[in-house]
């Protein structure tokens, strides 16, 4: 029965010529008790069926609850999921259950559980048939001339590979270039710029109140944003919608901290950037761009909780910990004649994730590059 | 007993019977004057499958896939690709009102105004969930199993494509409901881009139509998510059917199974019967899940908003592994001549998924290379007789693990209430040095399970019968296995060792030796080093003289309590002596 375990074109002379045990053959066929009992049969149709019923009746479960259970006021009575979901889903799992568990029961019980054999071919072709096609492709490329006119082969192949570059063209106005882009006429447009602008007033996230610097004690943290993102009528500032509106706030929250004014180590040319131990930071981090936003008062680190850089803000945003390669952008900070917090500029460097001409253009000085 | 079984069921092995055409066979006979049905259908229908329960492995991922098409669909009627700005008004009380993007407004309005719509949000979801899973565990069981080898070489790089795909497709599905929790990872992919050298600012730009976040990133994620990647993966999955078709399923090898033959159930009616079957059981299965086990609740997470993020914000778990590279690499960044090389992002996130991908895709290959193995290979191997395969995608199954685990990084800290930064330089150093112990327990462990097969081979099965010598010794006793098990366990191959010069052309002269053919050559030695080779018959013969003189020492003591504790006291020994004589 048992056969040397080659493929067609391969040496024998890594098996050995006899194995330790021959092959036994297939055991011989256990009958099972649905196929000798009648009685056991029956029992097992009976089974099949009752499931192929219940599954009707679980249908009918599905269709009450989808009328009788509403979802928009029970969203979350059962589980928190909702009486009509946990309902729906129950039902018509139950009744798709039922079909398989039937099905794969009939299989078992009922059908033939004779084993067969089937030969196996190797995945080659024949020698015939590789000969075959090798005839027919050279009898197609002879009665075309391709080998002999090289000129029209090469002709075509290039024309068609040119196809390429309509195909590539074509996706050209995706976008604008970053180039493009920094040209844009929304406010702040480009990925140098923030909507940052000498004078303009901090204020708080959500709400959009301007700061004084005696509404914050040693500690705080307030999550903060440009005046640009809460216009008011007084401010004069345009209104901005949909992607603008997005695209300002990506790049210009900032987070606003108290601390001791010793505590501050100021970078470079970074000494009259602070109000009182009132610093402020880009929120977005330099890694791949997650806001920033949890502050651990007592050593002034600032954690990102996408992938853990921690920031030292007392220390110009340097980086203390994790997979950042760059200190937070600081933004230079001043207060208004009445009182309020405002930024002296917009940062002296870009937000957010680092970029192939990052460093290219220089828009300012950055100050402590060193960090 | 005899046993009547004239009105058994015998079909398998006899054919049908054709009677006259009644409605059914005119509309055949209709259909294959037009089809060739008859031609198509002689030979497949009754196709042999062998069975398994790891056959089924990949049966789940094929019927997942139908319930994501069919659940997908449900979702689109409702689903808007937008991100327009809109203020919710909708039925859940907490965010009317609420300025956010018409995706995700639509996305509220399936989950709380359609009957139905949270169920077929959580079945979608969880199908996808189940559908990477499975399609990752087949990918083990084809791998552990050896069955990857010749002629199925590239029906595993077609997995392969389609594990890449479907993680693709489940990174863009899980986006498009513009929430808070996804428009995080959208902003680290645009991240992600950014650190590409000199092209990364301009692929950013084109995905989003503009500065991050725009307005088309959703529009495009949706056209990716509903028409480009399900297009390649329905076209793949059918070449990856039909080359199984072709090449017929691995099997098990046993009595009367060879690399020639294939032995099972026929697919009419058994696996019709059986595959079908499943189909349901799958998708109730995710019905069930759907219907009680809640899944990314994104009313909880709220709209998108670029100035806000939630602690522990992490990805769906199969994108975790390079999610916790990027945790662990080092802020290695570097600048050169007024351009900025971002490599503690583009290591861990571009290049490293790509080189895994690639080693995966390369196995196969590589192994072929190294053991010089070009045979056809139809009987799958268990994995203890493969003991460097096995070790190595334990090794890197090891890398993966270490990599998610730093991917939770910050919920390891917080629930073993330690320090997120020793946590993380542990892992810095377990990455390189776990797959390494990983890969060299492995191997020991494969050949250990070798020896003890040779051992039952040779010595038999242990009894648990504990003998006592007369001169005090003890031993447990050994009987043979029986001999259907015992040529499972011989129904391997021999590992044969490359050595240059082996292969041979067809007039038996040696092909010309290559410049890695020393590497080659000891790499092959490094693959087989160790393994246990399977008993030639001689050394069966002698293995079993020796038991039958062993059994007829022990023989006196058969049918007596083999331990003599009847002896203690408390039994009735009359008629009982402790060498049973």
């Amino acid at each position: 029965m048992r056969k040397e375990l080659t493929g067609p074109d391969t040496g024998s002379d890594n098996l050995p010529a006899e194995e330790p045990i021959p092959n036994p053959g297939l055991p011989s066929h256990t009958w099972r008790p649905t196929d000798i009992d009648e009685a056991a049969a029956r029992r097992a149709e009976r089974q099949i069926a009752s499931m192929y019923l219940l599954s009707m009746l679980c249908v009918l479960g599905f269709v009450v609850t989808y009328f009788v259970a509403d979802v928009g006021d029970n969203w979350d009575t059962i589980l928190g999921l909702g009486a009509s979901t946990v309902g729906l889903g129950v039902f018509l799992g139950l009744a798709l259950l039922l079909i398989g568990a039937a099905t794969i029961q009939w299989a078992r019980k009922l059908m033939s559980d004779v084993e067969m054999v089937e030969m196996r071919h190797p995945a080659r072709s024949s020698d015939e048939d590789r000969e075959a096609t090798l005839q027919a492709l050279s009898s197609g490329a002879e009665d075309s001339g391709i080998a002999r006119r090289p000129l029209i082969r090469n002709t075509l192949l290039a024309s068609v590979g040119m196809l390429g570059v309509p195909a590539v063209v074509l996706l050209r106005d995706l976008g604008p270039t970053p180039g493009q882009a920094a040209e844009a006429d929304y406010p702040g447009a480009g990925l140098e710029k923030t909507v940052w602008t000498p004078g303009m007033r901090v204020v708080r996230d959500v709400v959009g109140t301007p700061i004084r610097t005696s509404d914050l004690e040693i500690g705080d943290l307030v999550n903060a944003q440009p005046e640009a993102i809460f216009p008011s009528e007084e401010s004069g500032l345009p209104e901005l919608h949909g992607a603008e509106l997005l695209i300002a706030k990506s790049k210009a929250a900032v987070i606003v901290v108290r601390m001791e004014p010793e505590t501050i180590i100021p970078g470079e040319g970074r000494d009259n950037w602070s109000v009182d131990g009132i610093v402020c930071y880009s929120k977005i981090c330099t890694h791949v761009g997650c806001p920033i936003s949890l502050y651990e008062r007592t050593t002034h680190h600032l954690l990102c909780p996408c992938h853990q850089s921690t920031f030292d803000l007392s220390d110009s945003g340097r980086v203390v910990f994790g997979p950042a390669g760059r200190h937070l952008p600081q933004l230079p900070l001043a207060v208004d004649e009445e009182g309020f917090l405002v930024a002296q500029s917009d940062f002296t460097e870009p937000v957010g994730p680092t970029y192939w001409e990052r460093d290219h253009k220089d828009i300012g000085d950055q100050g402590e590059a060193d960090l | 007993m005899s046993i009547d079984t004239s009105k058994v069921a015998t079909s398998n092995s006899s054919a049908a019977t054709a009677k006259k055409p009644g409605k059914a066979g005119a509309v055949a006979n209709w259909a294959d004057e037009r089809l060739g049905l008859g031609t198509a259908m002689k030979k497949n229908l009754r196709k042999v499958f062998p069975d398994h329960w790891s056959f089924m492995l990949g049966e789940i991922a094929l019927w997942s896939f139908v319930v994501l098409l069919l659940t997908g669909v449900f979702l689109t009627l409702w689903y808007h690709p937008s991100m327009a700005e809109v203020v919710y008004e909708g039925s859940y009380d907490p965010l009317r009102g609420v300025l956010m993007s018409d995706a995700m407004a639509s996305t509220l309005h399936i989950s709380f105004d359609v009957r139905g719509g949270v169920l077929m949000r959580q079945m979608h979801h969880w199908a996808a969930m189940i559908f990477i899973a499975s399609m990752m565990v087949h990918l083990l069981r084809v791998y552990f199993t050896g069955a990857y080898r010749k002629p199925r070489e590239l029906n595993w790089v077609i997995g392969c494509l389609l594990l890449l795909l479907g993680t693709l497709e489940g990174f863009t599905g899980y986006s498009l409901p513009d929430d808070l929790l996804s428009g995080t990872g959208i902003r680290a992919a645009d991240g992600f881009m950014k650190s590409i050298p000199v092209v990364g600012t301009y692929l950013s730009f084109f995905l989003f139509g503009g500065e991050f976040p725009g307005d088309q990133i959703i529009p495009r994620l949706y056209m990716i998510h509903v028409l480009l990647i399900p297009g390649i993966l329905l076209a793949l999955i059918a070449a990856h059917m039909l080359l199984l078709v072709y090449h017929k399923h691995t099997q098990w090898p046993g009595p009367g199974r060879t690399e020639e033959n294939v032995v099972g159930f026929p697919m009419l009616p058994v696996y019709a019967a059986k595959a079908g079957g499943f189909f349901f059981i799958v998708f109730g299965v995710t019905a069930i899940m759907g219907g009680l086990l809640s899944i990314n609740p994104i009313w909880k997470y709220g709209p998108y908003d670029p100035t806000k993020v939630t602690a522990g914000s992490q990805p769906d778990w199969y994108m975790g592994w390079p999610d916790g590279a990027l945790r662990i690499m080092p802020g290695w960044e570097f600048h050169l001549g007024g351009y900025s090389f971002a490599l503690n992002v583009f290591l861990p996130i571009i290049v490293l998924p790509g080189l895994m991908f690639t080693i995966l895709l390369l196995l196969p290959f590589i192994e072929s290379w190294i053991t010089g193995d070009k045979r056809e290979h139809h009987l799958l191997e268990r994995p203890r007789n493969a003991p460097t395969r096995t070790a190595l995608m334990v090794s890197l199954m090891t890398f993966y693990g270490l990599m998610w685990a730093a991917g939770g990084n910050d919920i390891i800290a917080i629930t073993l209430n330690s320090d997120i930064n020793q946590i993380t330089y542990f892992i810095r150093v377990a990455v390189f040095v776990g797959p390494a112990i990983a890969f060299w327990v492995t191997r020991r462990w494969c050949i250990s399970l070798q020896r003890h097969d040779e051992a039952k081979l040779l010595h038999g099965y242990e009894t648990g019968v504990i003998m006592r010598s007369p001169e005090g010794g003890y031993s447990e006793r050994h009987l043979p296995i029986s001999e259907n098990a015992a040529y499972t366990l011989t129904a391997r191959d021999r590992d044969v060792v490359w050595t240059p010069g082996s292969e041979t052309d067809e007039s038996g002269v040696a092909a010309p030796g290559g410049r890695l053919d020393g590497l080659r050559a000891k790499l092959s030695t490094l693959w087989f080093a160790d393994n246990v080779q399977k008993p030639t018959a001689q050394e069966l013969e002698e293995a079993r003289h020796h038991a039958e003189h062993e059994h007829a020492l022990t023989a006196a003591l058969d049918g007596v309590a083999a331990d003599g504790h009847q002896f203690d006291g408390h039994h009735a020994v009359e008629g009982e002596s402790l060498r049973g004589s």
